[in-house]
């Protein structure tokens, strides 16, 4: 049985959409600024941050990404492919048990998912982990 | 604290898989006649536990020819390291003859003569002869299957797997993980797995809403065997839902989630394991990432990218013995576990030489049952063939050649798409083409025939797509798979660069033409991932094909041209 027209128009429009995979974020600027703003300049250490996302997303309309910064007050996670790549900022009070959370953030193409936790004492803590949004097909 | 000298000494020691004697004028000796079954199986016990593996068998319950990749090129930190070494690199650098048993088992080139010569491989009644042998030498021994086990075959298809999990039943494991078992749709899946007499794991199957450990498929087994307590942690495939229909088994997550792979280990140790053994189903490069992250697992069985090796690779203190595929070979390791500790192993890759090792009488006949429904459609000859037709390779394989033509004749398009799929079996030359030869290269549940337009923009954002797949320099970001087959489009790729920047010269065979970005081109393929594909099943296209032809015969394809290697 042939495709109907209606199904190549379909099958055209997805195809069109995928068109822009693996090209380089063009709004990782955007996310240094949002940064900086946060921070207010100030120098950003890594190593007390833990962000746990997959190294290539299932679905990149609702991809799980999770972290954790023991000491941390808040903690805000960027998306430095999306146009505005504020992703949700997370605040714990001296009461929170675990300093972690997680959620799910929709990718449209492959970048970084970059999380920076404003510790007790008023440093920054940053993890970054790139997260791959493919056409899929293909295995093995 | 073994040392890493003393596992080398080890691994040497299991390195010749067979009596390496030559077998000089291989094309003129009845070669079988110079090997036995008792030299197949040949072991010298060790230690105190056993570990049987078979992995990646696609449904094949019958002897089989397969054809061991010519190009199989590694990125990254993996360039030049095995499994990317083939063909007379290979047998160099193990030490094997040329025209050996081993060289027809593990390597390429010669392989039709040598096929001539030593036969079919496989046959799960032979496999079972095999583990029926170990188990007479160590009868705890612990059976693995490394997965891809119910897919893959004519009878596998009609049945729903029905077939496999008989037969493989019949082997008695004590567990097994999963790849292409799930595109048979949650629904059967869950079906099988309820029924299985030994345990499906996987301590990366997530159920997908809440993104918890999946209650049907436990992480891991712990098994009391020599004295000791051996933890088995199942991971299946990662990437399923990317390189498989993800709308198929909708309810579930994968992902190679180390992180919890690292908590079960260190859960198995607390709870008194004294060696770790990872049942893996990522790949071989995955794996040795995988145990360079990974603390405390002492052995990992390697799926899903069909590399067959003489000797375990030794990734810190873990090793990582890959034990190939369609039923072609057994392993076997020996393990000397004390003091809360791998003290050593000794391993051996059984090829499975169909003339040589007897089949087992008992699973011999349990197969010809569930293939006797179905015999006269499956043996039902549609061709011959004047190649040697065989799947595995980087870029191409003369079956994808031949699978593409059919897609270009059968469904009048310019460019043919076949995907970059490891199993299938090979033919040699002067064989029939039979319905189950067929189904063998093509049998999946999602194997519609598209027919459809792309541009020439979005053909090179494929290409890209699943180059990088293949070649990432991260092995954590590869799928196992090989690059997607091209009929018609002609491209040059150059393996070392990054995505976007790897395929160029993208040309219409057709007329030589350059591919135009912006124009359009009517494609075919096959085994779409996208729900609602319609289309005929591949292998009707294919079979169609090859009755016009009535003897196949496959010309040298140059149209990938590989650099930057």
């Amino acid at each position: 049985m042939d495709l109907t027209r209606r199904k190549m128009l379909a099958l055209g429009t997805s195809a069109l959409a995928m068109a822009s995979l693996g090209a380089v974020p063009a709004f990782a600027s955007l996310t240094d600024d949002a940064i900086a703003e946060l921070t207010g300049g100030a120098d950003i250490g890594e190593g007390s941050v833990t962000l746990t996302a997959p190294e290539i997303a299932e679905n990149g309309n609702t991809v799980p990404i999770g972290v954790e910064a023991p000491g941390a007050v808040e903690i805000t996670l960027y998306a430095d492919g999306n146009p505005v790549p504020n992703v949700a900022t997370f605040k714990f009070g001296p009461l929170s048990a675990s300093r972690s959370a997680s959620t799910r953030i929709r990718l449209a193409q492959t970048q970084n998912v970059v999380a920076i936790a404003k510790m007790e004492d008023g440093s920054f803590q940053m993890a970054k982990a790139e997260v791959k949004v493919t056409i899929g097909g293909c295995g093995g | 604290m073994i040392s890493r000298r003393d596992f080398l000494q080890v691994g040497m020691a299991a390195s010749a898989i067979v009596g390496g004697s030559g077998f000089g004028n291989w094309a003129r000796l009845a070669a079988q006649q110079s090997l036995t079954q008792d030299q197949l199986l040949e072991f010298d016990t060790f230690g105190n536990v056993s570990l049987i593996h078979i992995t990646d068998i696609h449904g094949q319950l019958k002897p089989i020819y397969f054809r061991e990749p010519s190009i199989n090129i590694g990125v990254g930190g993996n360039k030049g390291a095995v499994p990317h070494v083939t063909g007379s690199d290979f047998r160099k650098l193990y030490g094997i003859d040329d025209g050996s048993p081993s060289h027809y088992a593990l390597s390429s080139g010669d392989f039709s003569a040598l096929a001539q010569g030593y036969g079919r491989v496989g046959g799960l009644d032979r496999v079972a002869t095999v583990i029926k042998a170990i188990r007479a030498d160590r009868p705890d021994a612990i059976l693995l299957d490394g997965g891809d086990t119910w897919h893959g075959s004519y009878t596998t298809w009609k049945t729903q797997a029905q077939d496999m999990f008989n037969v493989m039943n019949a082997l008695s494991p004590d567990a097994m993980t999963f790849h292409w078992e799930f595109t048979l749709g949650s629904d059967r899946v869950h079906e099988l797995v309820e029924q299985l007499p030994f345990a499906a794991l996987g301590q990366n199957i997530f159920d997908v809403e809440w993104d918890e450990p999946a209650e049907l498929f436990p992480p891991y087994k712990m098994f009391e065997r020599g004295g000791t307590k051996i933890a088995v942690i199942g991971q299946a495939f990662p990437y399923m839902p990317i390189a498989n229909p993800r709308w198929m088994f909708p309810e579930y997550s994968f992902g190679i989630r180390d992180e919890n792979m690292a908590a079960m280990v260190e859960e198995v140790r607390a709870a008194g394991a004294e060696c770790v053994v990872v049942l893996s189903h990522n790949g071989f490069d995955v794996d040795k990432k995988m145990a360079s992250v990974v603390p405390g697992i002492d052995v990992i069985l390697s799926g899903h990218t069909h590399d067959a090796l003489p000797e375990p690779v030794l990734v810190g203190q873990t090793i990582i013995v890959p034990s190939g595929s369609n039923g072609k070979f057994v392993s076997r390791v020996d393990l000397d576990i004390r003091d809360g500790r791998m003290m050593g192993y000794r391993s051996k890759l059984i090829p499975i030489f169909s003339d040589v090792i007897a089949p087992d009488a008992e699973v011999a006949s349990l197969i010809d049952a569930e293939r006797a429904p179905y015999a006269a459609e499956m043996a039902e000859v549609i061709g011959q063939t004047d190649s040697l037709l065989y799947r595995r390779g980087n870029f191409n394989g003369t079956w994808d050649d031949l699978i593409c033509d059919a897609l270009l004749s059968e469904r009048d398009a310019e460019i043919a798409l076949s995907p970059g799929v490891r199993w299938g079996p090979s033919l040699i030359p002067g064989q029939d083409i039979t319905r189950e030869d067929i189904f063998g290269v093509t049998s999946m549940s999602y194997g519609q025939a598209y027919r459809t337009e792309f541009t020439g923009e979005f053909l090179k954002v494929v290409l890209e797509d699943v180059a990088d797949n293949i070649f990432n320099p991260d092995p954590y970001y590869q799928q196992g798979g090989d690059m997607v087959r091209t009929g018609g489009l002609g491209y040059r790729i150059d393996v070392s660069k990054p995505q976007g920047q790897r395929i160029s010269n993208m040309t219409l065979l057709k007329t030589g033409e350059p591919i135009d970005p912006a124009r359009n081109y009517v494609v075919a393929g096959w085994a779409s991932v996208n729900e609602g594909t319609e289309g005929p099943q591949i292998w009707d296209v294919v079979e169609s094909h090859i009755r016009k032809l009535g003897t196949v015969t496959v010309s040298e394809n140059n149209s990938v041209d590989v650099v930057g290697v």
